[in-house]
């Protein structure tokens, strides 16, 4: 692998999941002292609701991962509808945090400062993407469902664009939380039923086709987005940085394999071998890269 | 006009074919929406929308009849196609459109730039649901209304609208019901590659099959089965998002039961705090049924205006057989 490219940064994405308090630091320190990751988000994204219980520990998480040489972004939350949800997000603006914006109010909030931008906002094209950069983002992860040959348009030139690369692709947001419907628990008293799924809960067909999961108001694939077949590619059509997303397999490995691939230490084969055989919570795809349906997987075609 | 209000209650109906434009317009219709034949309109079916002359026509009959055009666009630029959409915004400036509904922040930006006094609308898709949202659009771009999604709950749509002005608010009131936030879904896309964001379908007609098996009809959308019907049952159409799924060892519609929105009861209240607009989904939908649903609504509007009694029975009618549902619109819902 030519070494004149610039060299494709890491970024953890969020925990999406509702993991334990102790899971989370115990999972947030290993990064730290283990992980070569350029930066990790962290900060709730689902549900505020969840929130609380990582504020306790989130500072000290921080500090420890500062420490570890990893640029911390504070995500915010995808759905933001209460007056409270907004005030907490207001509060990191001011308080100066890099915060990663998932909605436009927040891009509204951060009024020009510079942010970057998770996979939750609408950038679909080169248009679009030059107006949040005018905004102040300065590093713009695009929507997982963009095939390889839109991103190649978007990515072109600017050296900001961020792709969705590793985990279970976030597929839709909800005001209904699925957990506590699955659960027959009301959402405002939900007794956060959404902790019992690392990986979120495995949603089938009727007739038992494994096809999506459920993570409190999010719908995800079922699937695992991996995107260890077209590292080259998306470093030629001028992507920067790969998303990884937390899931509860073993991340220091999963990023130590999209490290080694990046800098040419791994072909792209034997990263995908290698992330097989962890415990991943579904078959890998890179359907929506390719440019089919999103759920198919690396060998089917559509 | 009613003095306490910004402005009269407007009835928004859909569109979908220049027939259907005529039948919502001799309805009662305040407003109609519709979109050109191309991936820039979210309702991209085959048989649906207008050519450009026929967006002319449609215009022209509307005015003459003092109803308003509302020309939606509000599917997500493709890149490097870009074109197709700002044509489309020119082409429907041209027309005379009354206000146009768009949903990319860089195709309004477009639109304002270069049709500095076109009025603008924010489609759904945009999922703006709070009022820093609206503000984006609103201080930015000089949005004059936005139609909010189906996320919210009445408290929430008040408190939105009161911090909105003097951009207005319109909800959806009938018709089909979003489950999950519009514009920021991508299960079409998952399971049969296209999708409202991109291609401006969800579940498309092209994806979905129906078979028989052991006396049931088996629907399914890109090859995974989202219903079985017993024989004799009402087949509906299988959109993902209403479909049967198994969790957690149980089979149930665990995102939506198959209803579709019917906001009627809520339409006095959704008057009194302020919305100005009030959207009928259904551009796919018959002209019998679009005619049956404006001249009902229009006469609760117009009820509601004068400060007369709303027929609830009436509205409530036109969902007999089926089941309805008033959705987010409700906290329990959620």
């Amino acid at each position: 692998m030519s070494n004149s490219q610039p060299r494709l940064s890491l970024t953890l994405g969020p925990v999406l999941f509702n993991w334990s308090g102790e899971r989370w630091t115990d999972f947030y320190n290993r990064i730290a002292d283990e992980a070569p990751v350029d930066r990790v988000c962290i900060g709730e994204v689902v549900c505020s609701k969840r929130k609380p219980f990582r504020d306790e520990v989130i500072l000290s998480t921080v500090d420890r991962l500062e420490r570890g040489g990893k640029e911390v972004v504070y995500s915010t939350l995808a759905l933001p509808t209460t007056k409270r949800e907004i005030r907490d997000i207001r509060d990191m603006v001011e308080a100066g945090y890099l915060i990663e914006a998932n909605d436009i109010a927040t891009v509204h909030l951060l009024g020009g400062r510079p942010h970057v931008i998770g996979p939750f906002l609408n950038i679909y094209n080169e248009e679009t993407l030059a107006l949040h950069r005018e905004l102040g983002a300065t590093r713009i992860c695009l929507p997982p469902e963009l095939p390889l040959e839109s991103i190649r348009l978007i990515a072109k030139g600017n050296e900001v664009v961020e792709v969705f690369a590793f985990g279970r692709a976030p597929l839709a947001l909800s005001a209904r939380c699925y957990h506590a419907r699955a659960h027959g628990v009301p959402k405002d008293a939900c007794q956060f039923v959404c902790d019992r799924d690392a990986d979120g809960m495995d949603v089938t067909t009727i007739d038992g086709r494994p096809f999506l999961a459920v993570n409190g108001i999010q719908t995800m694939g079922y699937v695992v987005t991996a995107a260890t077949h077209q590292i080259a590619a998306l470093r030629d059509a001028g992507v920067v940085s790969l998303r990884l997303s937390p899931q509860s397999c073993d991340m220091v490995r999963v990023i130590r394999i999209f490290r080694d691939v990046a800098d040419g230490h791994m072909t792209e084969q034997e990263a995908t071998e290698a992330l097989g055989v962890l415990e991943l919570p579904g078959p890998m795809s890179d359907g929506f890269l390719r440019g089919v349906p999103g759920v198919r997987h690396f060998d089917e075609v559509d | 006009m009613n003095g306490t209000r910004p402005s009269p209650l407007e009835l928004v109906c859909p569109a979908g074919t220049p027939a259907g434009l005529r039948t919502a317009v001799d309805a009662g219709a305040h407003s109609v929406y519709c979109g050109f034949r191309d991936e820039t309109n979210a309702r991209n079916f085959p048989g649906l929308n207008f050519d450009r002359a026929e967006m002319r026509e449609g215009v022209a009959y509307a005015h003459d009849r003092r109803v308003k055009v509302l020309i939606a666009l509000n599917t997500f630029m493709r890149a490097s196609t870009t074109d197709l959409w700002k044509k489309g915004v020119d082409d429907a400036v041209a027309a005379g459109a009354d206000a146009l509904i768009l949903a990319d922040a860089a195709l309004v930006a477009y639109a304002r730039r270069n049709h500095p006094k076109q009025r603008l609308h924010l489609s759904v898709q945009a999922a703006a649901a709070t009022p820093e949202a609206i503000a984006f659009y609103r201080d930015h771009f000089g949005v004059a209304r936005v139609v909010l999604p189906r996320v919210l709950t009445v408290e929430e749509i008040a408190r939105l609208t009161a911090q909105a002005a003097p951009c207005e608010t319109e909800v959806f009131v009938f018709g089909g019901l979003c489950v999950m936030a519009e514009g920021r879904c991508m299960l079409s896309s998952y399971a049969t590659g296209k999708s409202p964001n991109m291609t401006g379908v969800c579940s498309p007609p092209s994806h979905v099959d129906y078979r028989e098996e052991n006396e049931e009809l088996v629907a399914s959308v890109g090859g995974f089965t989202v219903e079985r019907f017993a024989r004799g049952e009402p087949a509906g159409y299988p959109t993902l998002c209403k479909g049967s799924f198994r969790a957690r060892g149980t089979a149930s519609h665990l995102f939506e039961d198959p209803v579709s929105l019917n906001a009627v009861e809520l339409l006095p209240r959704l008057a009194e705090i302020g919305v100005t607009a009030f959207k009928i989904e259904g551009r796919q939908r018959g002209r019998a049924y679009v005619a049956t649903v404006v001249q009902a609504f229009r006469r609760a509007l117009d009820a509601i205006a004068s400060g007369a009694k709303v027929d609830f029975n009436e509205l409530r009618a036109l969902t007999e057989g089926q089941r309805d549902t008033t959705g987010a619109y409700k906290k329990a819902w959620r």
